[in-house]
């Protein structure tokens, strides 16, 4: 168990005129490795959420557990949870200010001192991992595009060496490309390194196509936590949720509705061409294959 | 008649370093000549850096042609004296609801740009009133907009543009950061004001599924217009479209790889209605 969330509560401004429950009794653990997606209407906690994982807010009550032990103990030491979790926020290129590309990724190992060398090393892992090649190194960072932009933001939180990778919208205003290329980097991550990702998206596609487990946020809540496959499978709850399902799982459950035998939990374009395809197969209906 | 005309526009990004001199040319825009009709409802798709925003500051006159000419309604931008009816003309709305609403309350935030155009104080109420009812958000006209979700915020910065009473409006990638209803609840208010109020709108995205209603799709790629057409004819084209960092609805895609198994589908499937459709007719 790598996190845990123990009854945890956050209420913004307390015993004010503008007292905010922004989440409610919050339980759940996370194991180490897992690809988690986080998702959510906007407002219904998932930001207020991550910023508790990595100590940046203090929950009003409740207890939160990182390998094993409890941050909010006296003499936990914060700076170090924020080394090994990794908070990658909305539009990070925002945050880029160094005069080169590797400088910039450079920033946070430096803050952790640790020997020039390392840093350096550090640094150009970090890069590579975000498919950063050699030629941009010494390039500007604004001199990039907005994808190139991101990844660098990307390696600058690499760089620390995390156990956990936190990621809020990180693709947000990328075009379908930029989208797949930066998701397809991050999937390779996890395969290859096994640090957990912690994935926030409004791209429910997204989330069908990496994550393994869905934690799904409604008004401060937490309600649901389970397989991707099994959330999706409740998506008439999603839609009260104003979330949704991929368009492959509608087109299967109207497939369903029609009379044919097809799963109705299928989430993504593969599997669903996989069925259909066997499908036709079977009824030996009009096909070539 | 044509709400936008653009001819051979080109617009180049010239760096300068401390002395002024040019250190290097970025040519956004590369020789475009394209037109748009009254109450139509363009969609523009292109990866990042295609050069579609750059088109649509040049349509709400905050850049001007390095080369070439457009013209809003009739008004060629490059006029000085035409900027304000131009910028009345078309209105603009941006990616991040937060940025764009200024007031306390919804309802002044809509007042406010009617109020600069020096409007009386009646009229000022009456637009207000009927553009928070044409974006369904009239309810909520005494609420703060902070207390409003991301699709009801960006409703609110449409009906504060539509107050302007402009005939035509360019949506510059409005729903990259709301929720799947946040984003349905924008796509489905833009087509109603299409429909509706017969508003010429250019809808500029990344959400392929937004664009299956527009009546034509125009596809920028490093600054030239590289297709144009129905969705139907654009999404016919998915190794195309791929080729320009671009995608197709789950749908189209879908359709497009059965095809490719043997089963046979028609080209350019738009929805999950149109998909089932089809394949039960194979």
């Amino acid at each position: 168990m790598q996190i845990i969330f123990d009854h945890i509560n956050y209420v913004y401004n307390p015993g004010t005129a503008f007292e905010r429950h922004a989440i409610k009794d919050i339980n759940f653990t996370i194991n180490k490795g897992e690809f988690i997606g986080l998702i959510g209407h906007t407002g219904s906690g998932k930001s207020t959420l991550i910023q508790h994982m990595n100590g940046l807010v203090k929950a009003t009550s409740g207890h939160i557990y990182f390998n094993g032990e409890d941050i909010y103990e006296p003499k936990y030491s914060m700076k170090k949870l924020r080394s090994k979790v990794g908070l990658v926020f909305q539009y990070p290129e925002h945050q880029l200010f160094e005069t080169t590309v590797f400088k910039d990724v450079m920033f946070g190992p430096t803050n952790l001192g640790l020997e020039k060398l390392v840093i350096e090393m550090r640094t150009y892992e970090a890069l590579k991992m975000v498919g950063i090649g050699d030629d941009l190194l010494d390039a500007s960072p604004f001199e990039l595009s907005g994808g190139q932009k991101r990844r660098v933001a990307i390696a600058g939180v690499l760089a620390m060496k995390p156990e956990v990778l936190i990621l809020d919208e990180p693709t947000a205003g990328l075009d379908p490309k930029g989208r797949d290329d930066i998701l397809d980097q991050i999937a390779l991550l996890h395969k290859e390194s096994g640090i957990t990702i912690i994935l926030v998206t409004h791209s429910m596609e997204d989330v069908a196509k990496y994550a393994d487990r869905l934690l799904v946020m409604n008004q401060g809540e937490l309600v649901m936590s389970h397989t991707t496959k099994e959330v999706f499978s409740r998506y008439k709850e999603l839609e009260d949720m104003q979330l949704a399902a991929p368009q492959v799982t509608y087109v299967m459950n109207a497939l369903k509705e029609k009379g044919y035998a097809v799963p109705t939990d299928v989430t993504t374009i593969g599997e669903a061409q996989q069925e259909i395809v066997r499908l036709f197969g079977l009824t030996g209906k009009e096909s070539t294959l | 008649m044509d709400m936008i005309k653009v001819e051979d526009l080109s617009f180049e990004y010239i760096r300068r370093d401390e002395n002024g001199d040019v250190e290097s040319i970025n040519k956004a825009i590369d020789n475009i000549s394209l037109s748009v009709q009254k109450g139509e409802f363009i969609a523009i798709l292109g990866a990042n850096g295609s050069g579609k925003s750059t088109l649509a500051k040049h349509i709400n006159a905050i850049l001007y042609p390095t080369e070439g000419s457009i013209w809003v309604n009739g008004l060629n931008t490059k006029e000085e004296e035409n900027v304000w009816e131009i910028r009345q003309t078309a209105g603009m709305v941006f990616q991040n609801p937060d940025n764009q609403i200024i007031a306390t309350v919804v309802e002044e935030d809509v007042g406010f740009g009617p109020e600069n155009m020096g409007i009386e104080t009646e009229e000022i109420w009456k637009r207000v009133e009927e553009s928070l009812k044409a974006v369904g958000m009239l309810e909520f006209r005494n609420l703060s907009p902070n207390k409003l979700s991301g699709g009801q915020k960006q409703r609110v910065a449409i009906a504060g543009i539509m107050a302007m009473k402009p005939e035509c409006i360019v949506l510059d990638e409005p729903t990259a950061m709301l929720d799947p209803n946040g984003r349905k609840e924008v796509i489905s208010t833009v087509r109603a004001l299409n429909k509706k109020e017969k508003v010429t709108v250019l809808l500029i995205t990344h959400h392929m599924d937004e664009v299956t209603y527009a009546d034509k799709v125009i596809v920028m790629n490093r600054g030239k217009v590289v297709m144009q057409g129905t969705p139907r004819e654009i999404f016919s084209h998915v190794d195309e479209l791929k080729s320009f960092r671009l995608d197709v609805p789950q749908v189209t895609e879908l359709a497009h790889e059965l095809k490719k198994s043997g089963i046979n589908l028609p080209m350019g499937i738009l929805t999950v209605e149109e998909f089932i459709q089809s394949l039960t007719n194979v």
